[in-house]
């Protein structure tokens, strides 16, 4: 089976498709990382801020971010990609390819990183808060310097969830025309019957989520 | 320093306090103790405004608390330190980092801010552990971290939540220890909220008892030991005690002139009389020792030993045979 022949073929499917692949997966996750986190921070901090428990308790303002968090995360990605592509269409020009993938990436990311670190930061011990306060410290400083700082190990550990999920999700985008290694294992290799293709994309899906994972549990325990 | 003046607070329907009038001069070492839910950390939270108030008012140094804006009040916190129960410390910074953190808060220089960490690291005896993170230290190490920290800004007041109540007795004495130093040193006034009694009776220089919110008894300390008024026994529990059925029994309060002189067996001798001793404390106050010693007399004697009491000022009181103290005492 794995004769000359084989190789020689492998790697010319490599070398054109899935390599080329490779790299627009990662670009869509790290271009869909960056955003999300950005977003979804901004989102947590506002969270934080407005909650029932938070710095200024701010019903009205926390419901109405409630409740666009928990709309978009009620969408399975998939549906999502799909349901949004008129607005992709209207922000990015088009819904297909790496470009139009990120921006449905990135709705249903930053919702994701947005409650989970609303909920790292509520974990924040009350006393501790109230310790900064006792000494003068701004909102933004018992942020900043408080509730970000003391979070920073399990800040880690969901970016290190966040990313594998979103490495999982841009092959869903693949699914509907979003390119990289999910479009390329679905058409090169389930649709045309090529299981050397199939199995080498999921190979490298396997590489990526285990060396992201290793690093975020490398950086977690560091930042102990 | 602090005079609070008919202070209320409620939240939601629940009256938190009700009332509160207490004063505390500069340079004390003030008590304010309570069962759990009498309102004694809400009020320590009205000092520095952590907490906001109803009714009445709360003047520190000249200064309404309830007037300050948002802004003011951070100003106005620089002045006053807090400690807590369970330290508050940043797991994630070194213990330098920890005491620091106020005084990054305000933009201090770095000279300024290495000078002052050693200089307090060396006053709370810990300056080896300078780098270490607070999982590393004990209880007692942490508090005094947390205490270093408070007084990062040279605070005039100092206030101490539960400061010792998650730690032993042993290392809570060196707490407390290091808080008398810190007053008498520094010339901080400092209000202390607890439940433990050691703690009230080794520093504390006046306190006041809270109630459902009102201030039962206050005074110094002494005083309100050596009267054992009805707040105080419910503080601190009814005693078991193991009373005789037959004769009398009597509780005679030890204050400082008395505890000095052995008035017991002067007085076995001068009246010739025999009786029991039951039981019998001695604490250590700030100053002194004051105690008790419950004694059991025959009947025929109660007038003979009534009149000797009164001679030689001895502060005494019945005890029922259900543990509570009679009305008719001397």
């Amino acid at each position: 089976m794995f004769s000359n022949e084989f190789w020689i073929e492998w790697l010319k499917y490599f070398d054109k498709i899935v390599g080329p692949a490779v790299f627009a997966t990662m670009r869509m996750v790290g271009a869909t990382m960056i955003l999300a986190f950005i977003i979804g921070f901004g989102f947590a901090i506002l969270l934080a801020i407005y909650g029932p428990q938070g710095l200024r308790p701010k019903k009205k303002i926390y419901n109405v971010l409630e409740f666009i968090v928990n709309t978009t995360r009620s969408f399975p990605a998939l549906i999502l990609i799909v349901a949004i592509s008129p607005i992709t269409r209207m922000v990015v020009g088009t819904t297909i390819g790496e470009t139009a993938a990120i921006f449905p990436l990135t709705i249903a990311g930053a919702a994701f990183i947005a409650r989970l670190l609303e909920n790292s930061f509520k974990e924040v011990d009350m006393q501790l808060i109230e310790a900064a306060r006792s000494f003068g410290a701004s909102d933004m400083q018992i942020i900043f310097k408080v509730m970000v700082k003391e979070s920073i190990p399990s800040i880690i550990s969901i970016a290190t969830l966040a990313l594998i999920g979103f490495i999982a999700t841009s092959t869903l985008a693949g699914a509907v025309g979003g390119g990289g290694l999910g479009a390329v294992a679905l058409n090169y290799g389930y649709q045309s019957f090529n299981n050397s293709i199939l199995y080498t994309s999921v190979f490298i899906l396997f590489i990526m989520v285990q060396v992201v994972q290793s690093v975020g549990n490398w950086w977690y325990k560091k930042s102990l | 320093m602090i005079e609070i003046k008919e202070l209320t607070k409620s939240f939601g329907d629940l009256q938190v306090l009700n009332g509160i009038n207490i004063d505390i001069p500069r340079g004390m070492i003030y008590g304010l103790v309570g069962r759990s839910g009498a309102g004694k950390s809400t009020l320590l939270r009205c000092i520095n405004g952590l907490e906001t108030y109803d009714e009445g008012s709360l003047v520190v140094d000249g200064v309404d608390v309830k007037s300050l804006s948002r802004k003011d009040i951070r100003e106005f916190r620089k002045d006053i330190g807090m400690i807590f129960q369970q330290f508050s410390l940043l797991n994630r910074l070194t213990v330098y980092d920890n005491i620091a953190l106020p005084l990054t808060c305000w933009k201090y220089s770095n000279s300024y801010i290495d000078h002052k960490v050693k200089e307090l690291l060396e006053m709370i005896g810990i300056p080896d552990k300078i780098n270490a993170k607070p999982r590393e230290l004990s209880g007692g190490q942490k508090q005094r971290v947390a205490i270093a920290r408070a007084l990062t800004m040279n605070p005039k007041l100092l206030l101490c939540d539960e400061a010792t109540s998650a730690l032993d007795p042993k290392t809570a004495k060196s707490i407390t220890a290091l808080l008398n130093q810190i007053n008498q040193d520094l010339g901080i006034t400092i209000v202390i909220v607890t439940h433990q009694m050691p703690v009230l009776r080794s520093v504390c220089e006046e306190i006041a008892i809270l109630e459902s919110g009102k201030v039962e008894v206050s005074g110094p300390v002494e005083q309100v030991f050596l009267q054992q008024p009805q707040a105080l026994k419910n503080l601190i529990g009814q005693e078991d005690l193991l009373l005789m059925e037959e004769g009398i029994n009597i509780k005679i309060l030890l204050s400082r002139e008395i505890s000095s002189q052995p008035v017991i067996t002067k007085m076995a001798r001068e009246l010739a009389i025999d009786f029991m001793v039951l039981g019998g404390e001695m604490d250590n106050f700030r100053n002194n020792k004051l105690g008790s010693i419950i004694i059991n007399i025959p009947s025929e004697h109660l007038n003979q030993v009534k009149k000797y009491f009164a001679d030689n000022n001895v502060i005494w009181e019945f005890i029922e045979r259900n543990g509570q103290s009679s009305a008719e005492a001397g």
